[in-house]
């Protein structure tokens, strides 16, 4: 599956970590982790900064992060306007890995310091992506 | 404090909804005043340097076709971008390239014209600032990302909502007497009040962002003409000198961020190089322009730059004390907020403001007597930090 098919608009058609969105229609949201090294990425890389290596395995996501911070836009930009308002937030699982997402459609009442979870998302239109609920 | 390159001319249009003009007769009416200001003519300029942000314009290289305009050719050109802090940055590497000794006079432009592209696609554009591989395909846009640094400060550190609607009532302020400014209305706190019909600053943007809280898009350009110190006693009766250059960036993914609740941390590394090149400290700036794209960013800029301690920008504020009276004036020409945000004229014309302040010529602007001005310019969500300290003679 190429990387157009990430998220509700993608703009990057090619990456060497394209098997994040395989990986996304297998169920999964995994970031990288350097083999050499062992620092982890997340959103993946294909390259270790640390290191310098190009061996990366992947690794998923703890199930249980907090809450950071969220935003609702009440406005989108271009192209996503058939989407707004949406909830975007960070999620912080600890030991330097964070995600950055939209909260659940269904995702009433955000709180910072929430418990909460990330879990794959597919579109009616084909796209693959992921998204942040309650854990 | 080393005295090695003045700014020695400065200019700025009137930022504006619409310019009715191309971007390289919008980028001559800063230089006509800068180049008037200097006493210079074309044959003067050594080498020149445009600064804007990509993807507004449909002029690809725009550094040939404007020097051209400018009549600066066979000078030596080129193009920098940093986003909304590139003519900033266009005046660091004016700076480098005047103490390196390769050129004695540099013309440094900034331009924007925002208004060729509609308001959503501009905002589509600007979220492109930020991770377009990782966060671009959730709908990101800049009042969103700087929305995520506001809604985890607010809730850590006592900061209100009615606190950012101070900072927008004193851009105001400053925004109706400063002629060239896009927003020249004055604004009061019951305009953010949601419970009023008429109230044109309460909408909700990207929460807890307001319509308020977010600085108007504008066309426009600014003009930095630098001098080493020879050229600069030549030209100039009032040189005004850069004295301390800083600057750092950050990662550019919000997934890789420290702590949101403490703010852009990328000022911080940026101001302290600065102080440190300069030989002051935050409590000798006399005058400062900060980088106001939206009201929880001046807050933190409060903080960043040393005027107030971490998480109790909210006092200065409160106090009044950034007002153009108070113990350090910020943003006394209406800042991003009402003077408005064409992005890579942004830069200089904060600059612009400083260096008429040091003069002595900021009209009913003017802060009494200030010798040391400070300028911080941030591109993107706090990518790219830039801190410049200027000095009288």
């Amino acid at each position: 599956m190429g990387f157009d098919k990430f998220g509700r608009k993608s703009f990057t058609s090619f990456t060497k970590t394209g098997k994040f969105v395989d990986l996304l229609a297998e169920g999964k949201v995994e970031g990288t982790v350097c083999k050499q090294c062992g620092a982890k990425y997340f959103p993946p890389r294909a390259d270790c900064a640390a290191c310098l290596s190009k061996e990366m395995d992947w690794f998923e996501l703890p199930k249980k992060g907090t809450l950071e911070t969220f935003t609702t836009a009440m406005y989108a930009p271009f192209g996503f306007e058939a989407d707004a308002p949406y909830t975007m937030a960070v999620v912080d699982f600890g030991a330097g890995v964070k995600a950055f997402a939209r909260l659940a459609k269904d995702f009433s009442d955000p709180k910072i310091g929430m418990d909460v979870t990330v879990r794959p998302l597919k579109y009616d239109d084909g796209q693959v992506s992921f998204e942040i609920a309650k854990a | 404090m080393a005295k090695d390159v003045a700014v020695i001319g400065v200019g700025q249009t009137y930022f504006v909804r619409g310019y009715e003009g191309s971007i390289r007769e919008l980028a001559f009416e800063a230089f006509r005043e800068a180049m008037q200001d200097a006493n210079l003519t074309a044959k003067d300029v050594d080498a020149s340097v445009f600064c804007s942000a990509p993807e507004y314009d449909k002029q690809r290289s725009p550094a040939g076709v404007l020097a051209e305009y400018l009549g600066l050719v066979p000078q030596p050109t080129f193009y920098v971008e940093t986003v909304c802090s590139s003519s900033t940055v266009g005046v660091k590497l004016g700076y480098s390239m005047i103490k390196a000794g390769l050129h004695d006079i540099v013309v440094v432009l900034g331009f924007q014209k925002m208004s060729e592209i509609t308001s959503a696609e501009s905002q589509e554009r600007m979220g492109r600032g930020g991770d377009i591989q990782w966060e671009a395909p959730f709908g990101t846009m800049m009042p969103a990302y700087y929305a995520l640094y506001a809604q985890a400060y607010l809730a850590k550190n006592g900061l209100t909502l009615d606190d950012l609607r101070d900072v927008r009532v004193k851009a105001a302020t400053y925004g109706q007497i400063n002629e060239r400014a896009v927003y020249r209305k004055g604004v009061k706190p019951e305009d953010f009040d949601p419970g009023n019909p008429d109230a044109k600053m309460a909408g909700p943007v990207a929460s807890p962002l307001r319509v308020g809280d977010c600085c108007a898009n504008a066309d426009g350009a600014s003009c930095i003409i630098l001098a080493n110190a020879e050229k600069a006693r030549a030209f100039s009766k009032k040189p005004v000198w850069i004295l301390g250059i800083g600057a750092a960036s950050e990662v550019v993914n919000m997934a890789s961020r420290p702590d949101f609740s403490k703010g852009i941390q990328v000022a911080k590394a940026a101001a302290n190089q600065a102080y440190k090149m300069a030989g002051v400290g935050p409590k000798d700036i006399n005058v400062a322009e900060v980088h106001d794209c939206f009201t929880i960013a001046e807050i933190m800029a409060y903080e960043g730059l040393g005027f107030a301690p971490e998480g109790d920008g909210k006092q200065l504020i409160r106090e009044k004390a950034t007002y153009k009276e108070g113990k350090i004036p910020v943003n006394v020409d209406g800042g991003l907020l009402s003077k408005g945000h064409p992005i890579g004229a942004t830069g200089g014309s904060q600059i612009r403001t400083i260096v008429l302040q040091l003069r002595d010529e900021a009209g009913p602007m003017q802060v009494k007597d200030p010798q040391i001005g400070l300028n911080h310019n941030i591109g993107g969500v706090g990518l790219y930090g830039n801190v410049t300290i200027f000095g009288r003679d």
